[in-house]
This record gives C-alpha cells, sequence and structure tokens, in this order.
C-alpha cells in the first residue's frame, strides 16, 4: 500500500511537471501573428520530459521557408529556461503541419484580429484554379476579392472587401 | 541505394536553390507591389525545400556535410540542377514561364514523393506540394493575363513559350539514379509525370490564347553537372560570401 503511494505520487508529480512545461511553451505567442499561441496553432506538438529531466519541445514548421520557424524554437526554448527546465527543442516533419490544426477558438481570435482564417484544405491543382469564398473579418461580407496570393508573410494572401473597402489578410489553406 | 538517393536529392535541392536565387532577384523589381510581396515569398518556399532536402542530403551522405556546406561551397560541375531553372529571368513573361513549367512539374513529383517509401523524403514532400499547388496557381493565372491580355504581353509570351520549351525535356529524363530509385518506390520515375504535366500546360495555354510549342531540339547536361554560362555568375553572386569568409555565420 505504500509502495502504491509513492509510485501513484511520483506519477502525478511526473504529470504536473509536464503540464507546466506544456504550459510554459504554450504561451508563446506566434511572432508574425502575436494574436494567437504556438499551441492555438499547432505548431507546437507536443512537450515531453525525458530521461535526463530535460523539456523536450516537438515543433514542426507552417511552411518549408517560414522565416519564423527559428524565432519560434528559439522563443519555446527560452520560456521553457524560464521555466526552469532545461530545453531542448526538434524539429518534425511528419505529420505535414496543415491549416485544419488550427482551433475553433483560435479562428476566432484571427478574425478579431483582423485575419480572415482559412477557409478549406487545399488539394489538387485542378480545385485551387477556382475562387475561394472569404468573408471579411471586419465587416462578415463575403463580397471580397483577392488582390495577391502572397500577402505580408508566406501564410497569408491579401484580400480586399468590396463591402467596407477595407484591405485585410487572409491566412491561408496548406 | 544511399548513393543514388543522395544524388536524387542533391538534383532536386539544387533545382530548388538555384530558382529560389533567381525568383529572389526580382524583390525590389517585380513589376508591382503586390509581385514585390509574391515572389520573394516564392522565392522563400523554394529556398525552404531546398533546405531542407539539403540538410536530408548530408546525413545521407554521412561525412559530416550540413545545409551550407552543399548550398555554398561546391564548385559549378557539381551542382546538378535543370538548365531550366538557371535561365536567367529575362522579362516578366519568361519568369512566369519558367515558374509555370517547373512548378507543374514538381507538383506531380512532390504529389508521388510524398508516398515514398523513405519516411524522410515523404515528409518534406507532404509540405512542399501544397506550396507548390500556390505557385501553380500564381504561374498559371499570370500566364493566363498576360497571354490573354494587350497585343504587347500576348507577344512577351508567346516569345516566352519559344525560348523555354527547348529546357523543358530534362524534366522528364531518367537515368540509373532515377530509375533505381522509382523502383524501389522512394522516388517518381520523372517520364512518368510527361504527359499529366503535357495535359496541365495544354489547359493554361488553351485558356491563354497560347499556342503550345511544336517540337524542338532539347538541351540537356544540368543533371550531369555541365551547365549554361549563366551558371557560374549566378554561383559567384551565390557564393560571394561564403568564399570569401569561409565558414561565415550569422
Ligand atoms: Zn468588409
Amino acid at each position: 500500500m505504500v509502495a502504491d503511494t509513492a509510485v501513484d505520487r511520483a506519477k502525478a508529480q511526473a504529470k504536473a511537471t509536464q503540464a507546466k512545461a506544456w504550459a510554459a511553451a504554450a504561451a508563446v505567442p506566434d511572432p508574425e501573428v502575436p494574436c494567437v499561441t504556438v499551441a492555438d496553432l499547432g505548431i507546437l506538438r507536443s512537450v515531453e520530459i525525458a530521461d535526463d529531466g530535460a523539456a523536450v519541445a516537438k515543433v514542426t514548421p507552417t511552411y518549408s521557408g517560414c522565416p519564423a520557424t527559428l524565432a519560434i524554437e528559439l522563443s519555446i526554448e527560452t520560456a521553457l529556461r524560464e521555466a526552469g527546465f532545461e530545453a531542448r527543442v526538434e524539429r518534425v516533419l511528419s505529420p505535414a503541419w496543415t491549416t485544419e490544426w488550427i482551433g475553433e477558438e483560435a479562428r476566432e481570435k484571427l478574425r478579431e484580429y483582423g485575419i480572415a482564417p482559412p477557409v478549406e484544405a487545399s488539394g489538387s491543382i485542378r480545385s485551387l484554379f477556382g475562387e475561394t469564398t472569404v468573408a471579411c473579418p471586419r465587416c462578415g461580407s463575403t463580397d471580397t476579392e483577392r488582390v495577391s496570393e502572397f500577402g505580408s508573410t508566406p501564410c497569408k494572401a491579401h484580400y480586399r472587401c468590396s463591402a467596407c473597402l477595407e484591405p485585410f489578410d487572409y491566412f491561408k489553406c496548406i | 541505394m544511399k548513393k543514388e538517393l543522395f544524388e536524387l536529392l542533391l538534383r532536386v535541392a539544387d533545382d530548388h536553390l538555384v530558382l529560389g536565387h533567381r525568383v529572389s532577384e526580382w524583390c525590389g523589381h517585380a513589376p508591382t507591389l503586390e509581385e514585390d510581396l509574391a515572389l520573394p515569398n516564392i522565392a522563400l518556399d523554394l529556398i525552404g525545400q531546398a533546405r531542407s532536402l539539403y540538410t536530408y542530403a548530408g546525413e545521407i551522405e554521412g561525412k559530416g556535410r550540413d545545409e551550407d556546406a552543399l548550398a555554398y561551397m561546391r564548385r559549378e560541375r557539381e551542382y546538378h540542377n535543370l538548365l531550366l531553372v538557371e535561365r536567367p529571368n529575362g522579362d516578366f513573361a519568361q519568369t512566369v514561364l519558367r515558374q509555370l513549367y517547373f512548378s507543374v512539374f514538381m507538383h506531380g513529383w512532390w504529389r508521388e514523393a510524398a508516398k515514398s517509401t523513405d519516411e524522410t523524403l515523404a515528409a518534406i514532400a507532404a509540405k512542399a506540394v501544397k506550396e507548390s499547388v500556390y505557385h501553380v496557381r500564381h504561374a498559371a493565372e499570370w500566364t493566363i493575363r498576360l497571354g490573354d491580355g494587350t497585343e504587347e504581353s500576348a507577344r512577351r509570351m508567346a516569345a516566352a513559350v519559344e525560348a523555354l520549351y527547348p529546357y523543358t525535356g530534362e524534366l522528364f529524363e531518367t537515368d540509373a539514379v532515377t530509375d533505381a530509385l522509382s523502383k524501389a518506390g522512394i522516388a517518381p520515375d520523372p517520364a512518368s509525370l510527361k504527359a499529366e504535366w503535357e495535359r496541365t500546360i495544354a489547359d493554361v495555354f488553351a485558356e491563354a490564347e497560347l499556342a503550345l510549342p511544336g517540337e524542338a531540339w532539347q538541351h540537356s547536361g544540368g543533371r550531369k553537372g555541365v551547365h549554361s554560362e549563366d551558371m557560374g555568375h549566378l554561383l559567384a553572386e551565390l557564393q560571394h560570401m561564403q568564399r570569401t569568409y569561409p565558414g561565415l555565420t550569422w
């Protein structure tokens, strides 16, 4: 009985430590879209405590050439160290990041921030010859037009609303 | 199979590095502000794809060469990229068409490579295939806009079609490396992607009111490191910093 309790206590402690590490890493904002965190976007895949006690965060890049990837990795490492952990960040390529991992709450945060959230996942090149209907994050109108497929960062396209006339970013599907 | 895989990764990485470099030359010079954002973004994708491939190639080779060593510290003859991607940018029409020819091919290649029995290549491809969709769409839209545009833009697009078509045969070349890898299910057979490529190009050209090029003599040599004169000039700029200050880091 005594032994069982000790084991249970150790397990509970390990769980609490892992949760603390996750919370520290998960709170890191995305450097280019600071209204959402790396956890909201699904960039932070997991945080585990390794046998040597270090917190190991697994991170997946959004785009192959995303210049923010390195900044994100450094921020996560810093956040873990500040929470008192020895930290390592590992980059994982598989499964490939997709905008489908952006949760409903994060989509709402993006909209509030003025960025239209991704509408649907991309498939073949044929399906993409057609225009996607993107609602204006300010007024909600779907009377919008794409100005450019490539906006201020690799993950965004540039749109304009024909109803309220405001330009806006669209977080494109990948 | 390691030797073949290393060679293939280098070829594809070189294609992306060299084309990424070419496309990046537009930064600050594109015809509109939107294009000045779009082209460097595309270049970023291409260079990002090259980085993943070089890093993996270095691991496969096992001689301690990292992405920088492979990208910056080789001689011209050691680059095995397609001649198409080293073509100078020319006018905007030529840049757009080079993008169309290459990205339509790569879209099919990445899609098939995503099913590779090699897990790392499959993972790199799974990401790249989605990015390539946007590259195809960007190039196709411009081809249509310019081909079916003014007399001047149509003339320039038609000239680009003629100028670059002789560099497309190399896309589908096969040799012992591609044969061995496709048999092992590691990488697609480039020749198997030709019919799909021709169909997509024909669809875009029809929409753009551009005539399909007739039979033409095809250049070859890039995969063996035999380059055009332009490659030396490109490498001089690309490698300048690392050659002047070897081992330089940020
Ligand atoms: Zn609006």
